[in-house]
C-alpha cells in the first residue's frame, strides 16, 4: 500500500498526527499515545505476518472524511488513514458500540474464568476488566463443542474461541501447515480440522504457535505440571530435570528480568521446587553437536546423503514425515538434545549414581509444545521405561514456581549438578534460529582442519538474525567451500526444502526450526503478544552468553569426554548409535 | 463381488476427476493454483454425487493445498454436500415465491412419504433424498420441485406424491 514517502495528516482525539500512506487508524493512534483497544488483531503473528481480519469490531473507532457527509463507526485495526479524516476514539457512540461488541462476545463465551488455563493472561479478560462490565445482557445459546483432548501436546477448546483466526492465520500462512480452518457459516461458524477430525490425525506439527497467538483458552498446551508435582512428592524417586536453552532467557519475564538470562536463578529456583538434581539440556547439546558434526563430515566426505538437515526440532521433523516422505534419509539421525539428555540419564547417569532407572522420574524443562509430542513418541523407550517422563513449558514451571511462593528476583545464583550439567557457548545458542548450525560448524572445523577456530573466527554471524531464511558460503577448510542455510518458522523450511527437492547438491547443511526465531519464540514461552523486539532481546542474550563462555566450543566439552571415555566409546560407534540415534517415519498427511 | 464392482467404479470416477484436473494445467508451486479449487469441486460432486473425506483428500492432494482449505470451502457453500445422495434428488424451492405458494407443505409431505429428513441421508433403497434450495429463476411455476435435473411446477402435496410413485416403479 505504502508508494514512495508519501504522508497523510489525520487527528485523532483532536490531535494531528502525520503517517506514512497506508498506516491504518490505530497505527495514527498508537504515534500519539493514544489507546484503542483491539482482540482479533496482532501486529505479528510470526514472520512479520498480521492477524487484522476486523472481525471482533472491538476496536471501532468513529471518523469523519471517510463517508461524505456523515460520522461513521469503522474498525481502527483496518482502516488505512487518508488525508483530513478526524478520528474519535471515545464518544459515546464508540464507547457504546465497543461496548454492545463485547457484550455480544461475552454471551456466548463460557463463564468458567477462575479455572481456566488462562485465567489473567486471557486478552477477552483483560478487556472485559478493562470495560468494566459487571453482567452479560444478552443471554443467547451457547456454542457447546467438546474439547478435543487427542494430541499429546495441544489442548483445544472450541466453545472457547472467539473467532480471532489468529491461530488460522499463523497455521496457514506462516508455517504452511495448515492443520486449522475456518469450518462452516454464520453462528456455527468455527476454527477447526478439516472434516473435523481429531488434532492428532490431522497435519498439525504440534509447534504450539497457535497457543502462542490464542488471546482465551481456547488453544493450551497439555499440561504434565500436576504428574511433576507427584513425583516431587514421592520420596522413592530421584527426580532429575533438564532445562533448555531457550528457557534461562523467557522466564525471568515474568519476575522483573526482562529477557536476560536468569540460569543461576533458574537452577536454585529448581532445587527450590525439590528436584533431587537439577541438569541442562545444553549439556547435551554439546553431546548432539559432537555427533552431529561427525555425521556431517563422513557425508561430505563421502559426498552421500546432503545436505544434512538437523534434527532437533520435533515441529519440524513432523512437518518433514508428514510432507516431505522423500527426503526421509538426509536429516541427521541424531535424536534431539532433549531425547539423548534422557537416554542418556537413565543408563550413563544412572549407572554412575547407583540408581535404578525405574525409580528415576526424568523432567524435561522446555520452550516448546512439541517437545510433548516428542516425548510421548513410542520409539523413545527402553525396557517399558520412557527416556523423558514429562516435559514442562517455560510458561507452566512460572505457574509451577508462582504455587510454591518462589519470586526468581529474591534467589542467589548456583550451579548446575555434575556430570550432566557442564556446558560450552556452543550448546546455548541453540536456543535460536542459526545457532544449531554455527554450533556444528565450530566442531566441524577442527575435524577438517585438525585444529580450532582462532579469535572472532568462531563468530559465524552470517547465521544469526532472525530473518526467516539465512545462508552463507563458508570456507570451512582451505579450499573446501559449504553452502549452508538456516531457517525458522515452517513457511520458510519450506522454501529450503522445494529448493533442496529441485537440487540436492545446492546446499550441504540446512537447519530447520519450526517456530519463527526458533526456541526463544516456542509455543511454550512467556507470550510476547506479536511484540517482535522481545525475540530480539532473548537472541541477543544467547549470543551474550556464548561469548561470555571460556569455552565456546562443544567438542571441549569435559563432561562430553567423559561419557565417551567411560560408556559410549567412539564418537559414532556402535553403542552412541544405538543411544544417540534414532530413524523417522514416512507420515503422509495433507 | 457387489464391492467390487463399486471400487473399479471408484477408480472410474477418480479418473475423470483426474481427466478433468490435467485439462488445468495446474503449475504446483503456482500460488493461483487455489483459484480452482471450487471449480474442481463442482466437477468433484457431480462426478462423486457428494464429497466425502476421501474425495476432498484427494482433491487436496492434486492441488497442492491443504486437506483443511478444501474442507472449509465445502463446509461454507451450501451447494457443496459431504453425505451421499439418492438416485433421484429432491430438490423443493423455499425461495420466497415457493414458499407463500406453499411449498413447505410441499416438503413436509415429501419428507413423511419418503420417512427420509431434507439434508440427511438418503432412503434405505438409495433411491430418494430431499434437499432444499432457494430458487431455481422459475417463479411463475411457484412452488417448484425438482428431481435431479427436471423440473415440476406448480406441485401440491398430493402431486408430489404421485411424482415420487413415478420415479418408485421406474426404480
Amino acid at each position: 500500500m505504502t508508494t514512495g514517502n508519501a504522508i497523510v495528516n489525520v487527528t485523532i482525539n483532536d490531535i494531528p498526527v502525520s503517517v506514512p500512506k497506508g498506516s491504518t487508524l490505530l497505527d495514527a493512534a498508537k504515534k500519539v499515545n493514544v489507546y484503542i483497544p483491539t482482540l482479533c488483531y496482532c501486529p505479528d503473528v510470526g514472520c512479520g505476518v498480521a492477524n487484522k481480519p476486523a472481525s471482533c469490531r472491538i476496536c471501532l473507532v468513529e471518523a469523519e472524511g471517510i463517508r461524505r457527509g456523515r460520522k461513521v463507526l469503522v474498525p481502527a485495526c483496518a482502516t488505512p488513514c487518508s488525508e483530513g479524516v478526524k478520528v474519535w476514539t471515545n464518544t459515546a457512540r464508540a464507547l457504546k458500540a465497543r461496548r454492545t461488541v463485547l457484550e455480544l462476545l461475552l454471551s456466548d463465551h463460557p463463564q468458567n474464568c477462575l479455572t481456566c488455563t488462562r485465567n489473567q493472561s486471557c486478552e477477552l479478560q483483560k478487556l472485559t476488566a478493562e470495560f468494566g462490565i459487571r453482567e452479560v445482557p444478552y443471554q443467547g445459546v451457547q456454542n457447546e463443542i467438546e474439547p478435543d483432548t487427542s494430541s499429546a501436546a495441544i489442548y483445544r477448546d472450541p466453545s472457547k474461541c472467539i473467532m480471532c483466526r489468529r491461530c488460522e492465520t499463523v497455521c496457514n500462512r506462516v508455517q504452511t501447515v495448515g492443520a486449522l480452518t475456518g469450518m462452516g457459516r454464520g453462528f456455527n461458524a468455527k476454527v477447526a480440522t478439516a472434516s473435523m477430525i481429531p488434532l492428532a490425525e490431522s497435519s498439525c506439527t504440534s509447534c504450539g504457535q497457535c497457543v502462542n497467538v490464542c488471546p482465551t483458552g481456547a488453544l493450551t498446551g497439555v499440561s504434565s505440571v500436576d504428574k511433576v508435582w507427584a513425583a516431587l512428592h514421592d520420596p522413592k524417586k530421584t527426580v532429575i530435570v533438564q532445562t533448555a536453552p531457550a528457557v534461562r532467557v523467557a522466564i525471568g519475564q515474568d519476575f522483573g528480568f526482562g529477557s536476560t538470562a536468569v540460569t543461576g536463578k533458574l537452577v536454585t529456583a529448581l532445587r527450590k521446587l525439590g528436584f533431587d538434581k537439577v541438569f541442562d539440556t545444553d549439556w547435551s547439546a554439546d553431546l548432539t553437536v559432537v555427533e552431529e558434526a561427525h555425521e556431517l563430515v563422513e557425508r561430505i566426505k563421502s559426498g552421500k546423503n546432503l545436505p544434512i538437515l538437523t534434527s532437533c526440532c520435533p515441529g519440524w521433523i513432523n512437518f518433514l514425515e508428514h510432507h516431505y516422505p522423500d527426503l526421509i534419509d538426509i536429516p541427521s539421525s541424531c535424536k534431539s538434545p532433549m531425547m539423548m539428555f534422557g537416554a542418556v540419564a537413565k543408563t550413563y547417569y544412572a549407572e554412575k549414581a547407583g540408581l535404578d532407572p525405574k525409580d528415576i522420574v526424568s523432567v524435561a524443562i522446555m520452550p516448546c509444545q512439541a517437545k510433548k509430542y516428542e516425548a510421548a513418541r513410542p520409539e523413545f523407550e527402553r525396557n517399558g521405561i520412557r527416556d523423558v517422563d514429562y516435559v514442562v513449558t517455560t510458561r507452566e514451571l512460572i505457574s509451577m514456581l508462582k504455587l510454591a511462593g518462589i519470586n526468581l528476583s529474591l534467589l542467589d545464583d548456583d550451579n548446575y549438578d555434575s556430570p550432566l550439567g557442564e556446558s560450552t557457548g556452543a550448546s546455548v545458542i541453540f536456543g535460536t534460529t542459526g545457532g544449531v548450525l554455527e554450533a556444528a560448524l565450530r566442531t566441524v572445523y577442527l575435524h577438517l582442519n585438525g585444529k580450532n577456530l582462532e579469535g572472532d573466527a568462531i563468530n559465524f554471524r552470517a547465521v544469526r538474525g532472525l530473518d526467516g531464511v539465512k545462508e552463507a558460503s563458508v570456507e570451512i577448510a582451505p579450499g573446501k567451500v559449504v553452502r549452508v542455510a538456516a531457517s525458522s518458522g515452517l513457511g520458510n523450511a519450506r522454501k529450503l526444502l522445494d529448493m533442496v527437492r529441485k537440487d540436492r547438491n545446492y546446499y550441504q547443511a540446512i537447519e530447520i526450526m519450526a517456530c519463527p526465531g526458533g526456541c526463544i519464540n516456542g509455543g511454550g514461552q512467556p507470550f510476547t503478544h506479536g511484540d517482535h523486539s522481545i525475540l530480539e532481546r532473548r537472541a541477543a542474550s544467547l549470543y551474550a552468553d556464548d561469548a561470555a563462555n571460556t569455552k565456546r566450543l562443544s567438542h571441549e566439552n569435559e563432561a562430553v569426554k567423559a561419557l565417551y571415555d567411560e560408556f559410549l566409546g567412539e564418537v559414532g560407534g556402535h553403542k552412541a548409535h544405538d543411544l544417540l540415534h534414532t530413524v523417522y517415519h514416512e507420515d503422509n498427511r495433507v | 463381488m457387489c464391492e467390487k464392482k463399486e471400487s473399479a467404479a471408484a477408480v472410474e470416477k477418480y479418473a475423470q476427476l483426474d481427466a478433468f484436473v490435467d485439462t488445468l494445467s495446474i503449475d504446483k508451486f503456482d500460488e493461483r493454483r487455489k483459484g480452482y479449487l471450487i471449480q474442481v469441486l463442482h466437477k468433484a460432486q457431480h462426478i462423486f454425487g457428494y464429497l466425502p473425506r476421501e474425495v476432498q483428500v484427494y482433491v487436496a492432494k492434486k492441488l497442492s493445498i491443504p486437506e483443511s482449505t478444501v474442507s472449509g470451502v465445502v463446509s461454507f457453500y451450501n451447494y457443496f454436500t459431504t453425505k451421499p445422495k439418492g438416485k433421484y434428488c429432491i430438490n423443493i424451492c423455499l425461495g420466497t415465491a415457493c414458499y407463500v405458494k406453499g411449498s413447505e407443505t410441499v416438503l413436509r409431505e415429501v419428507e413423511r412419504v419418503l420417512g427420509i429428513k431434507a439434508d440427511t441421508h438418503p432412503t434405505e433403497d438409495g433411491l430418494f433424498s430431499i434437499s432444499s434450495l432457494r430458487c431455481v429463476g422459475a417463479c411463475g411455476l411457484a412452488p417448484v420441485l425438482m428431481v435431479n435435473e427436471k423440473v415440476y411446477g406448480k406441485v401440491t402435496p398430493a402431486k408430489a406424491v404421485e411424482i415420487i410413485e413415478e420415479y418408485k416403479l421406474k426404480g
